[in-house]
């Protein structure tokens, strides 16, 4: 596959908990492609970030273990390189946004010194030369005055104004990839517009490949190109993103796509709802891990775990049943 | 749902709760926030009022005013006549059993040291509505109520998921048979396969029992689901109430018509050829607001008289209620 930015190849992770081993990521394969923007989407503990965290090297070790994978990028495995390695593309070519923007910004050191440190570290600039450049990078993200802001600490921001630091160190070394792991959860909807229309400016600008993970199937439906949905560790469907709304296949997208109600259109009826739990795994699952959950459960499915299949134009479904017949497929 | 008749059962008026800022030495109080600046509306026996607004605009503390969890600075708060503001003591104690709250945080709204059915059948004893064997019997139904197990009174809430946590917490609500819920994003903390269940049990039960809902949520998609009619508010004051159908289909403050345009769709064919009307800058401290207009700041059509004076929340067409000098 040659013009895949990013090859994620068999990837597993798994976490040491007081009560077992947790099964976070059980053989996730994806590909990314230059210029995309890929919506990943799942509940809490389906994987979604840790995949993302695996890639980067961001799992903290003991209690979480990549034990298998390969992660391609420009033709290196990111997985094997060392912490010192790594520590170059990170920031510099992958960088990252996370959920909570108070959490991830130091709160005793002003939010310029925070975003002169990658560039000094990763580009080599100097002091002076990544003030000026941190500056730039406020006023690119819409901060009013951002010279006067760089003095500011991180708590003298709103939350919507803290995400936008967020992404302006992100953004501060030109990376190729941006990952933003829920940015939008914590703020408001008016923020949230705000925040998403910037990362649609950018990415046309500068020709950004965004990976977006949230649980919020609608951010997706406005921002992506391509879906991948997550349950139990594993890719359960993936396809571009007009006909993975369109054809949702999997029960479980199916599922979550008519328990949503919409804000454009009066639903009278009842939710459609999911019965039951999402999974924790201690054990890797033998068979399909949305079985204990499905309406459409075949024996089959309790006994093999089903595996990505193309069912046509790059739209993949990991399920043995075929919804509309209740049938094998 | 249950078609709400035209009854009134929770009337508020003039509600105000300032939260005062105290500073120095003496703690003197310099200024105050006011949270809840001035709002009245009704709500009726049976319907659901749904309540949005962002983050710091005022909406959960309404909610607790209402049920004098917070004494209200100044106002007057009616149910089935009678003003719990005047209330303290035991005559408040006594209301009480009529309204009950769910609270947004299942893992913090619960005692981690008292079991399940403890915490469901306490109402029951400090109202002194029931005792001994019969709580135990009480708590068991409604557990039933709630979709959950009987068994699981004896366990303690760490046991449970947020889901299930959330069902213990309806159940509590339920226990003393109120009239009037207020529900603080009851489902805001929950994966969004469980939400949908918990919003089915929601309605399920306000068929089964007439109950009166005040659905608090930031989450316009649900609160179109499950509203009767829908209120508005920014920064501490209502700016619009409508039936749902008119709110969402002809909203008329530009605020709320912004917050409308912000919600993604879960369809990507809709969200590409829609107009957006994004806002610009945050939402001011409600310790020192805007004058005239509270909006007016971040407003795409605020004129001169909107710095000038407050605009009046008044009637515009029959049930619809707009505060805006623009709206004509």
């Amino acid at each position: 596959m040659p013009d895949l930015l990013l090859d994620i190849r068999g990837l597993e992770t798994q976490f040491k908990t007081p009560d077992g081993i947790v099964h976070a990521v059980n053989g996730v394969s994806f590909g990314l492609k230059e210029g995309e923007t890929l919506g990943v989407v799942g509940e809490s503990g389906c994987g979604k970030s840790v995949t993302m965290l695996s890639v980067l090297g961001l799992i903290p070790n003991p209690p979480g273990k990549v034990i298998a994978g390969e992660a391609f990028y420009v033709g290196q495995d990111l997985l094997k390189m060392s912490k010192e390695e790594i520590r170059h593309i990170r920031g510099a070519q992958i960088s990252m946004v996370f959920q909570d923007p108070m959490t991830s910004l130091n709160p005793v050191l002003t939010v310029g010194f925070q975003l002169e440190e990658p560039l000094m570290l990763h580009v080599g600039m100097t002091r002076n030369q990544a003030r000026d450049r941190a500056a730039e990078l406020l006023g690119m993200v819409g901060i009013p005055n951002p010279k006067d802001r760089l003095n500011d600490y991180p708590h003298q921001f709103s939350g919507g104004m803290r995400q936008r630091v967020m992404i302006a160190m992100a953004l501060s070394c030109s990376p190729q990839i941006l990952i933003a792991d829920e940015p939008t959860t914590a703020l408001d909807v008016t923020i949230q517009a705000q925040i998403i229309e910037l990362v649609k400016r950018l990415r046309s600008e500068l020709g950004m490949t965004v990976v977006w993970i949230t649980h919020d199937l609608g951010v997706v439906a406005g921002l992506a190109q391509r879906v991948m949905v997550m349950y139990g560790g594993y890719i359960i469907e993936e396809g571009p993103v007009n006909d993975l709304f369109a054809n949702p296949t999997h029960p479980y997208t199916l599922g979550l796509i008519q328990s949503l109600p919409r804000v454009d259109q009066d639903q009278h009826k009842k939710l459609y709802s999911i019965e039951g739990l999402p999974p924790i795994l201690y054990q890797k699952p033998t068979s399909c891990p949305f079985a204990p959950r499905c309406k459409w459960v075949m024996d089959r499915c309790k006994k093999e775990n089903p595996v990505l299949e193309n069912i046509g134009d790059g739209h993949r479904v990991a399920c043995w049943v075929n919804t509309s017949t209740g049938r094998n497929r | 749902m249950t078609t709400p008749n035209n009854e009134v059962l929770l009337h508020v008026k003039n509600l105000v709760k300032h939260f005062p800022i105290n500073r120095g030495l003496l703690q003197k109080q310099v200024g105050a926030v006011r949270a809840v600046d001035d709002i009245s509306f009704d709500i009726k026996r049976g319907e659901t009022l749904g309540l949005v607004g962002e983050s710091g605009c005022g909406k959960s503390t309404t909610g607790r005013s209402i049920l004098q969890l917070y004494r209200p600075t100044s106002g007057h708060v009616e149910i089935d006549g009678v003003d719990l503001v005047r209330l303290k003591g035991e005559e408040l104690r006594r209301m009480r059993r009529k309204m009950q709250m769910i609270f947004q945080d299942p893992y913090a709204s619960l005692n981690p040291r008292m079991t399940v059915g403890s915490i469901i059948g306490e109402p029951l004893i400090v109202h002194n509505i029931a005792s001994g064997k019969e709580v135990d019997d009480r708590v068991a139904h409604l557990l039933e109520l709630v979709k959950l197990s009987p068994s699981f009174s004896t366990r303690y809430p760490h046991e449970f998921s947020g889901g299930q946590r959330q069902r213990i917490g309806v159940a509590r609500a339920l226990s003393l048979q109120p009239s009037f819920i207020v529900c603080d994003e009851p489902i805001s903390a929950l994966d969004v396969s469980i939400q949908a269940q918990v919003v089915n049990l929601l309605e399920d039960l306000q068929e089964q029992f007439n109950l009166t809902y005040l659905f608090i949520a930031h989450d316009l998609s649900m609160v179109r689901h499950i509203s009767t009619r829908v209120a508005v508010m920014y920064l501490g004051v209502m700016v619009e109430l409508a039936s749902r159908a008119d709110l969402y289909g002809s909203p008329l403050h530009p605020y709320s018509q912004a917050l409308l345009s912000a919600v993604p769709i879960p369809d990507p064919i809709a969200e590409t050829n829609r107009k957006r009307t994004i806002l610009e800058g945050d939402v001011p401290s409600p310790a020192n607001p805007p004058s005239g207009c509270r909006f007016r700041t971040r407003c795409p059509i605020a004129d001169k008289i909107c710095a000038e004076s407050r605009p009046e929340f008044r009637e515009v067409t029959t049930g619809h209620f707009v505060a805006c000098h623009m709206v004509k």
